[in-house]
C-alpha cells in the first residue's frame, strides 16, 4: 500500500489552484471586498464635500480605512466553509504540514482579495484627487499592507473557528493588529503625495510582511488544530 | 498472532466536565475490523478522533506500529484515512474534483483512478457540484476518497449514515475487502453490524 508522495510545493500549488477555482465559482463573494472598497471611497466625497483640497487631504486615510475594512470583510469566510464541511480535518490528516497548506490558502486569498484592492487603488486615488506621482506608492503600499492584513486576519479567522460570534470576535482581534499597517500605509501615501520619499513606510510594511510570513503559518496550524478540539 | 498495528494504553479523555474515555486499553492488528459500539455520547467519535490525532487525550498513549501519535505526524497521515461525521467535500466542487484534490494531497493520482473509485461506490457519472447530491450520495463520494487514499488504516465514524440498503452493503464489502488485503478498519456503529470477516472484533463503550 505504498504511495508516491507529492512534494510540498506541488501540494501548495494545488491548494492555491483549488482556492482560485472555488473563488471564480462564487463571483459574488469574490467581488464583495472590491465593491465595498469602491463604494466606501465613492461615498466620502458625496457625504463630505467635493472640494478637491479637502478630498486630497483626507484621501490617503479614506483609502486605507476602506482597504482595512474591505480586507476584514473578506476574512470572515476564509476558513469557515472548509472547517464546516470537514475539509480542514482532511488537510490536518494528510502527510503534508498543515501550516504550509494554510499559508497557500492565505496566499490565494490575498491574490483574490488584496491584489484587486491594490489594482483599484489608482482609480480611487485619482478620484479623490491624489497626484499621479503618489499612485504608484499607494498601489505598492496597498499590495504590501493587504498581504500583511490577510496573514494577520487569517490567524483571527482560524482562532474564531467554531465560535458563534466569530465575525465580531474577528474584528476585535484583527483591527488592533491592523493599526500599524494602516498607519505606515497611510503615512507612506501621504509622504509620496507631498513629494517626500515614502521609503520608510514601505520598508516597515515589507518588514511586517516578512515577519508575518515567518510566524503566521505556525500560529495558523496551531489555531486550526485547536479548533478540532 | 500478528504484531499490533495499533496499541491504546490507559486512555483518558474529558469533554468539558464529562469523563468520556476512562482508562481504555486495546490493541488491533492488520486485517482486523474493530467495531466500536455504544450509545450516543459513549465516546465512539471522540475515540476515533483521538486515534486520528485530531483530539488530544488527557492521559494515556496511542501507538501506531509502536510509534507514539505525535512522534511523526506525516507518518500518521500516510497511515490513516479518516471518514468523520463531515464528509470533507466542498459543496462547490464535483465529486471527481473533491476526490482528486483530497487524494493529491497525499499522492500523485490520475483521473482514471478517481473515476474507477467513484464507479466502485456507484458515483461514476455524477458531474454535478456536491451541493446538488443527496446526503447518501455525498457519503458514497467520501467513501471513494477513503479508498483513493490507499492508507492501510481506515477510521470510519458511522460509515453507513445516510446510506440506503445497497450503500450499506457496498460499504461493508469495501471494509471486508480492505481487511482481507491486510488493512485495519476501526469503525463506530450505533447498532450491531454483521461482517463476514473472521477478524471482526467488538469494543463496547459505555
Amino acid at each position: 500500500m505504498s504511495t508516491a508522495v507529492t512534494s510540498l510545493p506541488a501540494v501548495m500549488a494545488l491548494v492555491f489552484a483549488r482556492e482560485c477555482r472555488l473563488a471564480f465559482r462564487r463571483w459574488s463573494q469574490l467581488a464583495q471586498p472590491v465593491v465595498f472598497f469602491l463604494m466606501v471611497t465613492t461615498l466620502f466625497p458625496l457625504a463630505l464635500s467635493p472640494e478637491p483640497a479637502l478630498l486630497r487631504s483626507i484621501g490617503p486615510g479614506v483609502v486605507w480605512v476602506a482597504a482595512v475594512l474591505a480586507s476584514l470583510l473578506a476574512l470572515e469566510s476564509l476558513f469557515k466553509t472548509d472547517w464546516d464541511d470537514g475539509t480542514l480535518e482532511q488537510w490536518a490528516l494528510s502527510d503534508q504540514p498543515l501550516a504550509m497548506l494554510l499559508l497557500a490558502k492565505v496566499a490565494a486569498h490575498w491574490c483574490l482579495s488584496g491584489v484587486p484592492l491594490a489594482l483599484c487603488a489608482p482609480v480611487v486615488g485619482y478620484a479623490l484627487g491624489l497626484p499621479m506621482s503618489a499612485l504608484g506608492t499607494l498601489m505598492g503600499a496597498l499590495a504590501l499592507g493587504s498581504a500583511v492584513l490577510s496573514l494577520l486576519g487569517a490567524v483571527g479567522a482560524a482562532l474564531t473557528l467554531g465560535s458563534r460570534r466569530g465575525s465580531v470576535l474577528l474584528a476585535l482581534m484583527v483591527l488592533p493588529l491592523a493599526m500599524p499597517v494602516l498607519i505606515f500605509g497611510a503615512r507612506a501615501t501621504d509622504l509620496a503625495m507631498n513629494g517626500d520619499a515614502p521609503d520608510a513606510g514601505l520598508w516597515l510594511l515589507a518588514a511586517g510582511l516578512i515577519a508575518a510570513i515567518s510566524l503566521v503559518p505556525l500560529a495558523l496550524g496551531a489555531a486550526v488544530r485547536v479548533s478540532f478540539e | 498472532m500478528a504484531a499490533s498495528l495499533l496499541e491504546v494504553r490507559d486512555l483518558h479523555l474529558w469533554r468539558g466536565s464529562l469523563h468520556v474515555l476512562r482508562g481504555l486499553s486495546f490493541e488491533a492488528c492488520a486485517g482486523d475490523v474493530l467495531v466500536l459500539e455504544g450509545a450516543n455520547g459513549s465516546g465512539k467519535t471522540s475515540l476515533l478522533r483521538v486515534l486520528a490525532g485530531l483530539l488530544w487525550p488527557e492521559a494515556g498513549e496511542v501507538r501506531w506500529e509502536g510509534q507514539a501519535l505525535d512522534d511523526d505526524r506525516a507518518a500518521l497521515g500516510r497511515r490513516v484515512s479518516f471518514l468523520g461525521h463531515e464528509q470533507g467535500l466542498h459543496a462547490d466542487l464535483t465529486p471527481a474534483e473533491n476526490a482528486m484534490f483530497a487524494t493529491q494531497l497525499r499522492r500523485r493520482c490520475a483521473a482514471d483512478e478517481v473515476r474507477e473509485a467513484l464507479a466502485q461506490v456507484g458515483m461514476a457519472d455524477t458531474d454535478r457540484p456536491t451541493r446538488a447530491l443527496s446526503a447518501g450520495q455525498r457519503r458514497r463520494v467520501a467513501m471513494a476518497r477513503v479508498l483513493l487514499a490507499k492508507a492501510p488504516v481506515w477510521l470510519l465514524d458511522e460509515p453507513w449514515t445516510h446510506l440506503d440498503a445497497s450503500g450499506v452493503r457496498l460499504c461493508q464489502d469495501l471494509i471486508e475487502a480492505h481487511a482481507a488485503h491486510g488493512g485495519l478498519v476501526v469503525l463506530s456503529a450505533h447498532y450491531g453490524v454483521d461482517f463476514k470477516s473472521t477478524r471482526l472484533r467488538r469494543l463496547g463503550l459505555s
